[in-house]
Parts: structure tokens; C-alpha cells; sequence
């Protein structure tokens, strides 16, 4: 297998995560110019050896050389790495869903720096190729599965890559969509002769298209060669049968061979499901489109079609989960309405997905069910016991299922479905990515469930040999039943060779495809066009241009993110505004008057007189005044005790107490410092009406000066703090999503498979948040001025450059947490924290800068907000020029500067 | 075979079906079992329980002790044009924890050291001040304030004046010019005598937190069921909507209620030292009504995202919005009327809040706060009533 040249080769390779080991001490070599197929089920390791192929990976032990070259070296990977086109695993999940067709290939033609004429030439010719022209302004969220996959392809083969590497391309798209799939890598084939492709696919049926096969299994490479040759060494028919044979020799042990038997005739009297004229919209949608059929008791009845065919959407309309638009579904001869408990209890489901809590065992799953299905208590144990023992969950059965393997997962799944002995099954796509003697193991539980209970098995499959298997079935395409029978006869029907071929005849005929004339558009693909140079750039602004346009397009089509930036802020400052006051109004004020004299009246008039107070009903008893402060009807009293008056006629010095509501410390406060003052003044207005002249010590007067905010408004002082606060909280939390969030969708992928750099690619996705920033900012200044009159009394200039390197700063904060994270929702509350508790804390929002001493201070100067504090405070509120902010503005751009060169270091061009 | 072969139901079943005896006793037995579903998930997730439980007890303390509205460290320059025994005497009144070192200051550096905001308070005392004092002379001494540190402008400038004039009192006193007031004017705080600023932050984090917490636990236990396709399999079985609702409300409620109890018996009456005056009980049947609401809230948001990440956006600002208005941070009667009725109509958490201080701080009673009990059952009913119609239609797909 060394003669030909190859393309790439590893050497001793192996690769874990965390505890689980994906690939395992795996040497191989790749032929080049060949297309290379690697087979096996889920989670072998296939997706790993691609993604180390093709660089997108960090190596962990062994060696990986592509092109020539090693590709541990960067320097290598930079060099070649545009040579390699790499599309990930899932439909379409380097895409951008809110992007067009044009503008996903449009993207990645400017990732590799062509020009506008040479991008639209190529996209031309692409989406001819590939049939995909009509929709070229149609979102790629809203495309099928297939078409999906070809825009895909699109996107990948734009700048006419040597290695082609495909990750599961086909999974999940129907046969039709498939066999054209393979038909148009041909067809590329055939014009770039030179081009090698390594796919990985979980179909054994799609092997034989493959020039050479690699099959994998728990990591290893079980097999290699050509499809003959493993057909010839194994001494099989196909290629799933030669799959299991090459298997180690204790899992072939545990394959036993799927027996079909016969249903007991009589069930078909009355049906057990029938659908009449179903249909179901969604808006202007119809997903499914007048769809019959009934289905005896105790048949396997199996619905065959693409992703997004409406096989889903009529299962669940069948259990009930979805009311039907039109049309009537009945089991055993009842209507199925969406709160019919009784349906329920015959139904079992098993949807697409896994979908048990993975945060129970797998004996609390059970558990759970057999409790919410109201099986009788003394039968729970019995039946759990029952189920455990006949799927073989007794050793797992204190696991978590998501430590579980595929397989054991989905007997898991069908255990809790026919836990409480429905009568009807309902299981959507129960096989898809289980290895194939799982998946033997699942029809024998299901035909034994058909033939000796009588139970009816209703599901859907991409496997056309499980098809082969069902009593009946129906081909689904867009949302109509194309054919219904038994698998056999509608291959007669038809005069297909097979039941997949059959399948495409129908679907080739509802889409209106001539399949007698393949040749199709494809025959027209244009002659290669002329190799790019080898220009490639450390720095090259069309590069980060694509980036910033891309980010600037899916923002905003995007409401929810929209909304949060621009009216996030613009809320949120009309509720700092008001909400956080330290203006001490209103004061709720009674007096507690015992004397009753003239004298005390005056004292009572001497606070009743404060702007602060606003006075309530006296107080007539000890007991009513706790009352009132209880019920929080006071909030200062006056207690003037009796004989006040004589008291003062006398020179005796009365006492007066002043009761303070205390729950709210800080508003207790101000109140007693108003207190203070106005039984000062009330003692000098005694004096000099008894002395007739202001004779006594007072003599000494302190004048206090409110600088920069004469009037002493809250307001004035917190607009200014509240956009410090607010352009690090929204514009770090929205850079940070930005970049986690092509994480989890997976479209880095496109990152770490193209040329751009880690400059380009924060740059590029950081400059829309800057300038959404400081849109906001403006709106922000807009606010201050109209709804809490707050003008910009300084520079403005020195405010608005200020405010750019803060916001440059703080978007640029954002990107370094994202590179700690993973998920979306982790980015958002990290971010959200780090950002508000130094903002608030230690940044002069709440206490001056100039008071805060140790870590606080430390903390507060480390980070951006204290430095741009004094910026908004200073233009707005203190009127200072430019000249005495500028060297804050400074240390902000440094900060901007700093963050940027901190996420470059962190942030890996290949995965873990 | 290993089950033994039941009567093929579907038999059965072609006769009619029994009547559904889906009475009030099964719609509570579902129900239960939700909820102890739900509180299983909430074990198996170390991260939310790691979040309650250190918003619940390191939060509340850091918070009691850290930032603090009370005056301290204040920073303070003196221009003394004096040079004499009161002027030296005066500056040397201002002494830590209150004040930091003062710092001597010439004339022409006030403006700066203000515009830099070095300095937050500056006392000019005029040349002849003592002079002045003695002879009975009418003088003024002058205290600039930047204004636009508003935690210490005015309580700090209310310190300084009366720490100036004792001086003065005190030192013309000592030079036979008595003087006392003919009035003495006391002041005492109910229910917070010496008016510590941590009594009142750290009843008001456990309040927020179950604002926060219960909003985001519920919130996210619906999410996560819609992200794995759980919430679907709820909906095949022979449950209703309102079950699996009500279970997730009263699960998460029940948590954060459980770990509010005892943040507050634990956390502030114990070690922190705040004095609760009344009824915890009381409380927290006032927080069960809350919590109700504000998981109806969170099950709402849940129902607008369709990811976790969106959740995040949307709860952020709602959560912000209302807790800032809320009268948690600064009194409710501080905001203009309008805004006032705004959030009393909409939010229940001013109601909620005015419950807590009332019966934490001033120990009332039932007969005191039952009209933000009513409140609080009223807006409850109406979120959990939108909430339970918005997840019927989202999860329907209407």
C-alpha cells in the first residue's frame, strides 16, 4: 500500500479527551490523487484522524505529515495550509445560517483573498455545478439537508483545494440528495485530476464509491485497502456484513443475525394508525402536505426520507405532541387530540435525539416513567427488573446515560418507550449513528416486539437495509408520501434493482430529474481556473474585511443581539439613573408634639419648613409612634417632650429626640445630617430672638461649595458613572458571544481550516462591536442630555476619543474571557461579573477612586473602568479640556492595545 | 420471552376506552414526581448548586463587608492660611477610619487636585481665623466638595461642618467664651442603631439573589429540557402542561426559598451579627409568593430563547432593570412618581422588597404588610397565567 505517493500519513497517532481515547496508536498512509474513504460507526475516531489531517487539531502524541510537509509545524500549516479545504462534520456547520447562499461562498473566497470579479466568476460556476443557482439569495438556515451539504462543498472548494477532506458529508441528507452529492465530487474529480479526498461516512452502503477504504473501529484501523480487496478478504457480500467480519473476534461474538418472521395473519381487520389527509404548516411553511396511510396492528411500518421530509413532524402529530393544521390521525380507531391522556398510554415515543434526563441514572429514568405513566406501585420493581434484564441495562443501571455509548443509549431509550407495554411504538430514527451489531441487536428486540406482543412499530430510517426489514413502508419527500407498500413489492413496481435505487426513481421523479441524463449541469463545469500564486500574507486587510463585514451581516439580522445592544444600554441608563439615587427627598416627617406650647409649635415648624420633609399626621402616643415606624407610614419623628416650653423659658436646656428610620442606613444618614443642621439653625434663631443679635460663638460660618454640581443632583454625578459602567458591561458581553459563538455553532472550524490570522480574526470581528459601541454611546449622550439634562460641559472630543479607546479596550476584554470559554451562556455571566464588579465596586461609581486603598485600589486601577471614570466625569459633569484627560486616554489606549495582544496569545488556531 | 405477554391492549381499547381518570389526585401525584425529578437534575448540576451556594454565603458577606455607601477614607486637603493653634488644632480632627491623612495643600493647587478628583473635600481656613475666633469677629471658613462623588458629598460635608465647629466650640470654650446651645437635639435610628451599612446590604443581596437565582435556575432548567429534546418526551406521556410547569416553579422556588431560609438564620443573623426583627416565617411565605412569580418570570424568558445564550442576553438587562428599580438600592420614594407607579404595576419585586424591609428590619406584622402579600399574589398569578399560556404555544409550536 506504499506505492502509490501519499497525500498524508500518521504514525503512531493517538488522541484522548480527557479520560476517552479517540484515536489510538494509528499509523496509515493515505494514497494521494485517490478518494479515500474512512468507514465506521459514531464516535471511532474518524472525525479526530481527519481533523489532524487536515491541521485544524493539535497533534497530541505521533507524528501527522500532509503535503508533504509536518503538520506540528506552523510554519508549514501557514504555508500549505490553503492548499487543504476541510469541511467539518453536521449539516452544514460551517455556515451562517442568517447568511445567503452568495454570501457564505462570497465569505470564504474573500478568506482567501480574491477579488471581487474573480469571487463572483467562481460562485457562478460553483452554484451551476452544483444546482444550487436558483437559491442563491436564500438564507442557509433555510435550506435542506442536501443542499445544505452542497453549499457546503461550495464553500470549500472555492479556491481549488489539493486535499479535499469531508467529515460525514452525507449523513442525514436523502439517497437522491446523496448519489447527486457523489455524482459532483466526481464530476470535480474528473476536472482537477490531481485533487485527493478523504471522506469519513457512517453509510457501509456509500463505501463502494470509494477508491480506498479505511475502516475504523474504538480507534483503530481495523482494515485497509480497496473496497474489492476487503470484500474479497472477507469473503462478504457487502460492505456492512464486511465491516462486522473485520470487527475484533469478541464483538463479532456478540452479533447474532437479524430473522425476519412472518406477522400472524388476521391483525389487519382494523387498523392501529390511520392518517387522513394530514397536513401541518408552519407560518407559510407546509411541512407536511396531505399525508394518508394506515397501519395494521403489529406491523413494522418504516418511513423513509431526508432530514426535514416531515417524517418528524407527522410522527409527532401522531402522538399528539403537534396539533394537525388539517386532517384527521386515529389510533385504534380514536382521534388523537394534543391533550388526550388515554392516546398517550397506548403510544410509546422515542424521538430523534437522545432524550432522557442525562442527569438521572438510568434506573431514575425508569423510575420516573414508570411513575408518570402510573404503572400500579407493587408492578413498578417488577417491570423495571423486567426491562433492565432484557436490555441488558442491569450492569449500567446506576450510570448516567451520557457516559453511555450510543447503543446502549438507545436501548435505554426503547426501554423507557415501551416501559408501560404500549400498544403502538413511535420511534424517530432509533439507529441512526449506532454501529451496525447494536443495531442488529435493536431490530431483533423490535421484531420480537411485533410478533410476540402484538405491538405496532411505527419508524423511520435512512438504513435502506433496515427498510428491507419493515412489513410496509413509505417513502417521504418535501412533505408528501411519494409510495407505500412492502419494501419488495414497490421494488417490482418499479422494475428498480434495488430498494435504494427504487427510492431515488421516485424521488427523481417528484423533483423532476431526467436520471437518464446524468451528464446534468455538472458536464458544464468550466476548465480550472489558473492556481492563485503563492501570495500568501501575514497580514492582509481583505482577509480581516471579511471577517468585520461577515460579523457586521449575521449582527444584524440577528433581533434578540440587536436589541440587546442598542436598547440594552439606552434602558438600562434611564433605570441607573433613577434607580440609583443618593438624593434624600420626601422624607416622610410627624411630630410627636407633648408640650404643645408655642415654643415647641416653633421647634415643629422649624422641620416641618425643610424642602426634605413632607409631613404627615402627628403623633399622638409612644405606642403609635413605634407603629407607624413599623408599618413605614414615618420615617423621622420629632419627640418633643412635655413642659418643653417652661423647660426652655427656664434656661434649662431641654431634650428633644429625633427618631430615625434606620432599615435604610444610608438615607438614615442624610436625614440625621439634616437634622443636625436645621436644630442648629433653630438654636441661633432662639438665641438671637433672646439676645436680639447674633452675638455667641457663632461668629464662624463654614461655606460649603457643591463644585461641578451646584444643585447637588444624583443624577448629575451618576449618568457619567453609569456609562463607564454600561460600555463595559454590554460591549464586552456581545464581543465575548462573538467569538464563543462560533464556537459552539462550529463555524471556527473556518477559522482554524483557512489562512486568516488570529489578528485578522479578532480585529475583524471585534471593529462592528466598536462601532456599535459607540453608536451607543452617542444614543447614550442623547439620553444624559434629554432625559436626565446632563450636558457635556468639557471637551467633547477628549470624551468621544476617550470613549473609542475604552470601548476598543472593552470589546477587547470581552475577547480575552471568550477565550477561556466554551459555551455562550458561560461567556455571558463570566463576562456580565468580571465586568460589573470592578465597575461598580472600584471604579468611583459608588466610592471615589481616591478612597479606595490595598487590593481594592489595585484591582481598580488593573482594569479600564477607573481610568475612564474620571474621563466621563470630567468632560460632563467637572467641564475640564482636553488637555487634562489626555492622560487617561492614553493609558486606555494602552489597555486597548493590551487586551488585544493578550487574546492573540491565547487564542489557538487548532483545536485540543 | 421475558415479559410475560399482556393482553394485547389495543383489544381492549377497541371497545372504548374508560373514561380517563385523570382526577385532581393524579394532576398532584405527577406533579410530585416532577418536582422530585426536578430536584434531581438541580442535584446532578455542581455548577448551579456551587452558584446558590456561594450567592447565598460568600456573596452576602463580601458583599456586607465591601463596598459600602458609609462614609470612609474620604479624602481631604487643607489650605491653612491661618498658621495658628486652631488651625493646626482643626486639621488635626480629621483621623481615620473616617478621613485619610490630610493633605497640606497651597492655594493655587485646590483646582487640580479637584479636577483629578485627588481630592474630594478642601477646607480653606482664612488668614486672622484664630484672631477672628477671639475677638468675636465675623469670619468664614470655606469647604469645597466635588460634587460628583455623591456617596460622600453630603454626609461628608454634614461630618466636616460639625467637626469644625466642635473645634472652634471647644477652643473658644477653653478661652472662657462659653456658649451652649438652649436646645439639645438627639437623634436616634429605629431598628438599626448605629446604622451600619451592612445590615441593610446584606438582607438586600439575599433578596436580590432570590430575584436572581430563581429566575435564572428556572430559566435555565426549561432551556436545557428544550436544547435536549426532554420537554417533548414530558409532552407524550400522560401529563399536562401546567404539571411540568408547576413542577419546575415549585422545584426551583423551593431551593432557592430553603437556601434563603438559611443564608439568613446562618449567614447574616449568625455570622455576619444582623439582627432580625421579625418574623422569618412570615418572610418567607411572602418569598414563596415571590419566588412563584419570579420563576413564572423565568419559564417566560425561557420561553422567548430558544438557546442558552440568548437566555443570557434576555435575563441580564430584565434582571438589572429590575432590581435597580426596585427599591433594593436606593429608596423607592427617590424615583420620580410616574416611574413609581410604573414598576409597582409591573414588577413584583418593589413589592416584595417593601415586604422584607418591613419584617426583617421593623419587625411588622401580618397586619402591616398584607396588602404587598395581595401584590404579590396578584402579579403572580398574571406572570404565571402568561407564562403557562407562552409555554403551551412555544413548546406546541403554534
Amino acid at each position: 500500500m506504499n506505492d502509490a505517493a501519499e497525500i498524508a500519513r500518521l504514525d503512531h497517532v493517538s488522541h484522548r479527551y480527557g479520560r476517552t481515547v479517540a484515536l489510538d496508536d494509528v499509523s496509515l498512509g493515505l494514497p494521494a490523487g485517490r478518494m479515500v474513504g474512512v468507514i465506521g460507526p459514531d464516535g471511532v475516531g474518524k472525525s479526530t484522524l481527519l481533523a489532524l489531517v487536515a491541521g485544524v487539531r493539535r497533534i497530541q502524541t505521533g507524528e501527522v505529515l500532509a503535503l508533504g510537509g509536518d503538520m506540528a509545524q506552523r510554519r508549514h500549516r501557514a504555508a500549505q495550509g490553503a492548499r487543504i479545504a476541510y469541511m467539518p462534520q453536521g449539516l452544514g456547520r460551517n455556515l451562517y445560517p442568517t447568511l445567503s447562499v452568495f454570501e457564505n461562498i462570497d465569505f470564504h473566497g474573500r478568506l482567501f483573498g480574491q477579488g471581487r470579479r474573480e469571487r463572483r466568476a467562481r460562485i457562478t460556476d460553483l452554484l451551476t455545478a452544483t444546482g444550487l443557482e436558483p437559491f442563491e439569495a436564500r438564507p442557509a438556515g433555510k435550506l435542506s439537508g442536501g443542499m445544505k451539504q452542497k453549499l457546503s462543498l461550495c464553500c470549500a472548494l472555492i479556491h481549488d483545494p489539493d486535499l479535499l477532506i469531508l467529515d460525514e458529508p452525507t449523513t442525514g441528507v436523502d439517497p437522491l440528495s446523496r448519489g447527486q452529492f457523489w455524482d459532483l465530487i466526481g464530476s470535480i474529480r474528473a476536472r482537477r485530476p490531481g485533487m485527493s479526498v478523504v471522506v469519513a461516512t457512517a453509510y457501509m452502503d456509500e463505501a463502494s464509491r470509494f477508491e480506498w477504504l479505511v475502516a475504523m473501529d474504538d480507534g483503530r484501523v481495523i482494515a485497509s485497502g480497496s473496497p474489492a480487496e476487503l470484500l474479497e478478504r472477507t469473503a462478504k457480500p457487502d460492505m456492512e456484513a464486511a465491516f462486522i467480519a473485520l470487527l475484533p473476534p469478541e464483538k463479532q461474538a456478540q452479533h447474532q443475525a437479524v430473522v425476519l418472521r412472518p406477522r400472524p395473519p388476521g391483525l389487519d381487520a382494523e387498523p392501529a394508525i390511520e392518517a387522513e389527509h394530514l397536513t401541518r404548516r408552519f407560518g407559510r411553511f407546509t411541512a407536511v402536505d396531505d399525508v394518508s396511510f394506515r397501519i395494521g396492528r403489529g406491523e413494522i411500518f418504516g418511513f423513509l426520507g431526508s432530514n426535514g421530509c416531515g417524517k418528524s413532524t407527522t410522527m409527532k402529530m401522531l402522538t399528539g405532541l403537534l396539533p394537525a393544521t388539517e386532517g384527521t390521525a386515529r389510533l385504534f380507531g380514536w382521534p388523537v387530540g394534543s391533550n388526550d391522556m388515554e392516546t398517550r398510554r397506548n403510544v410509546g415515543y422515542m424521538s430523534q435525539a437522545f432524550s432522557l434526563y442525562s442527569e438521572l441514572t438510568v434506573l431514575q429514568n425508569l423510575e420516573l416513567h414508570a411513575q408518570l405513566y402510573h404503572l400500579p406501585p407493587h408492578d413498578r420493581p417488577v417491570r423495571i427488573r423486567e426491562l433492565l434484564d432484557r436490555y441488558e441495562l442491569e450492569p449500567v443501571k446506576d450510570a448516567r446515560p451520557d457516559s453511555l455509548p450510543l447503543g446502549i443509549k438507545q436501548r435505554l431509550q426503547l426501554a423507557v418507550a415501551v416501559l408501560h407495554r404500549p400498544a403502538m411504538l413511535i420511534l424517530d430514527e432509533p439507529t441512526s449513528g449506532v454501529d451496525p451489531i447494536a443495531r442488529d441487536a435493536f431490530w431483533r428486540t423490535l421484531i420480537d416486539l411485533s410478533r410476540d406482543e402484538g405491538v405496532t412499530i411505527f419508524l423511520s430510517t435512512h438504513f435502506m437495509n433496515e427498510a428491507e426489514r419493515c412489513d410496509r413502508i413509505s417513502l417521504m419527500h418535501a412533505g408528501k408520501v411519494l409510495a407505500v407498500g412492502a419494501p419488495a413489492d414497490l421494488v417490482q413496481e418499479r422494475g428498480s434493482a434495488s430498494l435504494e435505487d427504487c427510492f431515488i426513481g421516485y424521488l427523481a421523479e417528484a423533483a423532476g430529474i431526467d436520471r437518464e441524463a446524468p451528464a446534468g449541469p455538472e458536464a458544464d463545469l468550466p476548465a480550472a481556473a489558473p492556481r492563485p500564486g503563492p501570495h500568501r500574507h501575514l497580514f492582509d486587510p481583505r482577509r480581516l474585511w471579511a471577517y468585520a463585514r461577515r460579523e457586521t451581516m449575521e449582527l444584524l439580522r440577528d433581533p434578540i443581539r440587536i436589541a440587546f445592544a442598542f436598547l440594552g444600554p439606552m434602558l438600562l441608563m434611564v433605570a441607573f439613573g433613577y434607580g440609583i439615587s443618593f438624593d434624600v427627598e420626601h422624607l416622610r416627617f410627624s411630630a410627636f408634639d407633648q408640650d404643645n406650647s408655642p415654643e415647641s409649635r416653633q421647634l415643629v415648624e422649624a422641620f416641618t419648613s425643610s424642602r426634605y420633609f413632607s409631613e404627615q399626621a402627628p403623633i399622638r402616643s409612644a405606642a403609635e409612634l413605634d407603629e407607624r415606624f413599623r408599618s413605614g407610614r414615618v420615617q423621622i419623628a420629632l419627640e418633643i417632650p412635655p413642659r418643653f416650653g417652661l423647660d426652655l423659658q427656664a434656661g434649662r436646656v431641654p431634650e428633644v429626640a429625633v427618631w430615625l428610620d434606620g432599615a435604610m442606613p444610608f438615607r438614615a444618614e442624610t436625614s440625621r445630617g439634616y437634622v443636625t443642621s436645621l436644630a442648629s439653625q433653630y438654636a441661633q434663631q432662639l438665641v438671637t430672638e433672646r439676645t436680639g443679635a447674633a452675638a455667641s460663638g457663632k461668629t464662624v460660618s463654614v461655606e460649603t461649595r457643591f463644585r461641578y454640581n451646584q444643585a447637588f443632583r444624583s443624577v448629575n454625578a451618576m449618568v457619567p458613572s453609569v456609562m463607564m459602567l454600561l460600555l463595559i458591561l454590554i460591549p464586552a458581553i456581545m464581543s465575548a458571544i462573538a467569538v464563543v459563538r462560533e464556537k459552539e455553532t462550529g463555524s471556527i472550524a473556518n477559522f482554524r481550516s483557512t489562512p486568516v490570522t488570529k489578528f485578522e480574526f479578532l480585529v475583524g470581528k471585534q471593529l462592528p462591536y466598536i462601532l456599535i459601541a459607540m453608536i451607543s454611546f452617542l444614543l447614550l449622550v442623547l439620553v444624559a442630555l434629554i432625559v436626565f439634562d446632563v450636558p457635556v460641559k468639557g471637551s467633547f472630543i477628549a470624551l468621544a476619543l476617550g470613549t473609542l479607546f475604552y470601548v476598543a479596550a472593552t470589546t477587547g476584554f470581552g475577547q480575552f474571557i471568550s477565550t477561556f470559554m466554551k459555551t455562550q451562556v458561560a461567556a455571558v455571566f463570566a463576562t456580565a461579573l468580571l465586568s460589573i464588579i470592578p465597575a461598580v465596586n472600584f471604579s468611583g461609581l459608588l466610592v471615589p477612586i481616591s478612597s479606595l486603598s490595598g487590593s481594592a485600589r489595585i484591582i481598580g486601577l488593573s482594569l479600564p473602568p477607573a481610568w475612564y471614570q474620571p474621563v466621563t466625569a470630567g468632560a460632563f459633569t467637572k467641564g475640564l479640556p482636553f488637555i487634562e484627560l489626555a492622560p487617561n486616554i492614553a493609558v486606555l489606549a494602552g489597555f486597548a492595545f493590551l487586551f488585544l495582544v493578550l487574546s492573540q496569545l491565547l487564542l489557538r488556531k487548532q483545536e485540543a | 420471552m421475558a415479559a410475560p405477554a399482556h393482553p394485547a391492549r389495543g383489544a381492549a381499547r377497541s371497545q372504548g376506552p374508560a373514561p380517563a381518570p385523570l382526577g385532581f389526585g393524579t394532576h398532584v401525584a405527577n406533579v410530585l414526581r416532577l418536582i422530585v425529578k426536578e430536584l434531581r437534575s438541580i442535584r446532578a448540576d455542581p455548577v448551579m448548586l456551587f452558584l446558590v451556594l456561594y450567592a447565598f454565603s460568600f456573596a452576602v458577606v463580601s458583599v456586607a463587608s465591601g463596598a459600602s455607601t458609609e462614609a470612609r477614607n474620604m479624602t481631604i486637603g487643607v489650605v491653612d492660611e491661618d498658621h495658628s493653634d486652631l488651625s493646626r488644632q482643626i486639621v488635626s480632627a480629621f483621623n481615620p477610619p473616617l478621613f485619610k491623612e490630610v493633605v497640606p495643600i497651597g492655594p493655587d493647587e485646590v483646582d487640580p487636585a479637584m479636577d483629578t478628583g485627588r481630592l474630594v473635600f478642601v477646607i480653606d481656613l482664612p488668614p486672622r481665623l484664630q484672631r477672628d475666633v477671639l475677638s468675636g469677629h465675623p469670619t468664614s471658613i470655606e469647604l469645597d466638595v466635588d460634587a460628583t462623588a455623591m456617596t460622600q458629598a453630603g454626609n461628608g460635608s454634614v461630618y466636616i461642618q460639625t467637626i469644625i465647629t466642635q473645634e472652634i466650640a471647644a477652643f473658644a470654650a477653653r478661652s472662657e467664651r462659653n456658649d451652649t446651645a438652649p436646645v439639645r437635639v438627639v437623634t436616634r435610628a429605629k431598628f438599626n442603631p448605629n446604622l451600619q451599612t451592612s445590615w441593610f446590604t446584606s438582607v438586600m443581596q439575599v433578596i436580590n439573589n432570590i430575584t436572581l437565582l430563581t429566575v435564572i435556575l428556572t430559566g435555565a432548567a426549561l432551556i436545557r429540557e428544550r436544547e435536549q429534546g426532554t420537554v417533548e418526551h414530558l409532552l407524550v406521556m400522560p401529563l399536562v402542561p401546567i404539571e411540568i410547569m408547576l413542577a419546575k416553579v415549585i422545584a426551583n422556588g423551593m431551593v432557592i426559598l430553603v437556601a434563603a431560609g438559611f443564608s439568613l438564620l446562618i449567614v447574616v443573623e449568625w455570622w455576619l451579627g444582623v439582627p432580625i426583627a421579625g418574623s422569618i416565617a412570615l418572610f418567607l411565605f411572602g418569598a414563596g409568593l415571590y419566588a412563584l412569580a419570579v420563576a413564572a418570570l423565568g419559564i417566560l424568558l425561557g420561553t422567548i430563547a430558544t438557546s442558552m445564550g440568548q437566555f443570557g442576553l434576555l435575563v441580564i438587562p430584565v434582571l438589572l432593570l429590575m432590581q435597580l428599580l426596585s427599591g433594593s438600592s436606593t429608596p423607592m420614594e427617590s424615583m420620580p412618581v410616574w416611574l413609581q407607579y410604573v414598576v409597582q404595576t409591573v414588577s413584583p419585586t418593589p413589592h416584595f422588597v417593601a415586604l422584607a424591609q418591613a419584617v426583617l428590619y421593623r419587625g411588622a406584622a401580618l397586619s402591616i404588610v398584607w396588602p404587598q402579600l395581595l401584590a404579590l399574589i396578584a402579579l403572580g398569578s398574571i406572570y404565571f397565567a402568561f407564562a403557562l399560556a407562552r409555554f403551551r404555544r412555544v413548546i406546541f409550536g403554534d
